[in-house]
């Protein structure tokens, strides 16, 4: 049984959205060779998970559903993916490129001696080899590569590809399998576990707002926050803010933070160094906000309001509050 | 007991980096710097020495040019470097980068804990280091943002990690290999007299050969091929400014605008 195999990140019984993005760059390489698309759904509860990735596209499911795999670990995730990938032979494994989906990728590619093709935005699919297109040097750039062998992992970058529309009707095959680890066998312990409560997560964000020196303090992200509550968005920070302590890392935006890729970024007080630009470039509509009519997010702004964000902020938060009728 | 950072250099993230006619990757005059990531790797190692009794270890899998970030690594207080390089490993892939590691790791010996910055700035890519420890075989926990406790007689390490919906405090047992996030400590720069002892350090260079590795290490085992770069396709239009007599009127134009593109 060759197929495309996707593995679905999912996080406490609820995919991430790039699992379905996965499912549908699989299910285009499943139909190019003629073969079946199969998702893997590793964890426990995962019931709706399994129904789910069928709508998505998947005609088969292998699934293993135990306590050891409740939290994401390597070890046993990888062992797992390992024991499948052997018995079963796939031409070609694909995953997102959230943190587990990276980790988890590259190491069962490393454990079963194949290549991988990361992080990419665009694939061709060229005969029976892949190539993959991403951007490098803080996507100033981009690198095209191809990979061969028996196996071809393959992990995509948040938000690159397109959702596949939901068929509810759709059903298949489910096939259980045990874990290939106790628990005993795990090095690894999951000890506590801190939710981050009320945020979106940055990369899978349709809508970022984020805020930079310009907002003054820990308090001027109220008027941003207020603004993203609005819009149902996530809010993002620059450094400059992260470092002074104003808000958490997690938000931090950029090359050494998160790189996103949202249908609307708005910025707000944030100068648009090149380190900032490289985590927010893709963005399919930029919108600036700054006092100074000189600062460089002008640049790649579609959209650009010069003035003072204290101000410009509300009014937008009013305006959006009216037209989209809440 | 030893700490092994494995570090790479990259042109200054402000430079201007451009594909020339070549096809070839230019940067101009900009600088050569460590992976700003492998700052927070290097202070971590060297905080883990000031805090117990183990050798730090610098190490790069490249060609001279990452020479820079080990001596920017010894400069800051790391004991010793080593960089892995032959001829034959230019292209090689991340399988390729993580064979020849491993021997090198092996080579040393007595190595408790591998640490990592996040990523490659330049490349973006963080297969690398699960690979590294597959083929070691031992424990990794990536996106370290704090190390709670870590123990080298007793062999285990505490970590807190970021993950996408919050934070988990894992443990491990030693050796390992851990990547560690921005948050982790506050990055030490090279003292004056760091800088010295850094320029006038010999560091040894190790091929295939030394590392009995055959051609595992190299370009030719590869299965990952880069084939291009490119230039970025111009971004078509410019800003449009939105103006109006107030502030409110500026943001009811905008969101008019934004429904109109749909963007909503
Ligand atoms: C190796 C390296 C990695 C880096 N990684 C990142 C990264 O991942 N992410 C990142 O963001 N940065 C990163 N940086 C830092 C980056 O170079 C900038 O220093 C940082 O992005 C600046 O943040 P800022 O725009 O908020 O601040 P500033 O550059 O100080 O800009 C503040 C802006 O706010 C405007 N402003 C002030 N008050 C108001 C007001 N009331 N209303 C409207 N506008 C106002 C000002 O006109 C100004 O343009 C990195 C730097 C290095 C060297
Ligand atoms: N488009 C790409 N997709 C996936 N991996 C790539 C891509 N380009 C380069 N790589 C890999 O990333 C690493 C660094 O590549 P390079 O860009 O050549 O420095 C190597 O392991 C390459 O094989």
């Amino acid at each position: 049984m060759s197929g495309v195999f996707v593995w679905i990140d999912q996080f406490h019984g609820k995919a991430l959205p790039i699992a379905w993005e996965a499912l549908g760059v699989g299910r285009k390489i499943a139909d190019s060779h003629n073969v079946s698309l199969t998702a893997l759904v590793f964890g426990q509860g995962t019931d709706a998970v399994v129904q789910a990735v069928f709508h998505y596209g998947a005609d088969r499911v292998v699934k293993c559903d135990d306590a050891t795999l409740a939290d994401f670990r390597l070890e046993p995730y990888v062992a797992l993916l390992d024991k499948v990938i052997v018995d079963e032979k796939p031409l070609v494994v694909i995953g997102g490129g959230s943190t587990r989906g990276r980790e988890l990728l590259a190491a069962a590619a490393a454990d079963t001696n194949a290549g991988l093709l990361a992080d990419i935005t665009e694939l061709t699919i060229e005969g029976d080899m892949l190539q993959g297109i991403r951007p490098v040097y803080a996507g100033k750039i981009l690198s095209t590569a191809i990979i061969k062998g028996n196996v071809q992992f393959v992990t995509i970058r948040s938000r690159a590809f397109p959702t596949p529309i939901a068929d509810p009707s759709k059903s298949g095959e489910v096939i259980s399998v045990a874990p290939v680890l106790s628990e005993d066998q795990i090095a690894t312990k999951v000890i506590a576990f801190e939710e981050t409560k009320g945020s979106v997560n940055l990369a899978d964000a349709r809508i970022i707002v984020s805020g930079g020196r310009g907002v003054g303090g820990p308090d001027g992200f109220a008027p941003v926050r207020e603004l993203a509550d609005v819009l149902g968005a996530a809010v993002g920070a620059s450094r400059a803010t992260v470092d002074a302590g104003w808000i958490p890392y997690a938000h931090q935006v950029g090359q050494t933070g998160k790189v996103v890729s949202p249908d609307l970024y708005i910025a707000a007080g944030i100068s648009g160094a090149i380190q900032h630009q490289a985590g927010m470039r893709t963005s399919k509509v930029i919108v600036a906000i700054n006092k100074d009519p000189d600062a460089p997010m002008f640049k790649l702004a579609r959209y650009g309001i010069v003035g003072d964000l204290f101000k410009i902020l509300p009014a937008l938060t009013a305006a959006f509050k009216s037209k989209l009728g809440k | 007991m030893s700490v092994v950072v494995i570090t790479k250099s990259t042109p200054d993230t402000a430079a201007r980096v451009e594909v020339n006619a070549a096809g070839a990757v230019t940067w101009g005059d900009a600088q050569v710097v460590i992976n700003p990531w492998d700052e927070y790797s290097v202070t971590e190692a060297v905080l883990l020495k000031e805090a117990h009794p183990v050798k730090t270890v610098a190490l790069t899998v490249g060609p001279e040019i990452h020479a820079e970030a080990l001596k920017q690594g010894l400069a800051i207080g790391i004991d010793e470097a080593v960089r892995v390089w032959d001829d034959g490993m230019e292209g090689q892939d991340s399988l390729g980068y993580s064979n020849a590691v491993t021997a090198t790791i092996n080579k040393l010996g007595d190595v408790d804990l591998i640490i990592f910055g996040k990523e490659l700035v330049d490349v973006a890519t963080d297969a690398h280091i699960f690979q590294v420890a597959r083929k070691l075989g031992w424990p990794v926990l990536g996106a370290v943002s704090r190390i709670v406790t870590i123990d080298f007689a007793a062999k285990t390490i505490t970590v807190e990690r970021l993950i996408e919906e919050g934070k988990q405090t894992l443990s491990s047992t030693l050796p390992a290999v851990i990547s560690v996030l921005k948050d982790i400590n506050e990055p030490k720069y090279p003292s004056f007299i760091g800088i010295r002892k850094a320029s006038k350090a010999i560091i040894p260079v190790w091929g295939s050969a030394d590392l009995g590795i055959g051609d595992s290490g190299s370009a030719s085992a590869a299965l990952v091929k880069t084939t291009g770069y490119a230039n970025l396709p111009v971004r078509q239009g410019s800003v449009e400014i939105i103006d109006g007599a107030t502030d409110q009127e500026k943001a009811d134009k905008l969101v008019a605008k934004l429904l109109e593109d749909k963007v909503l």
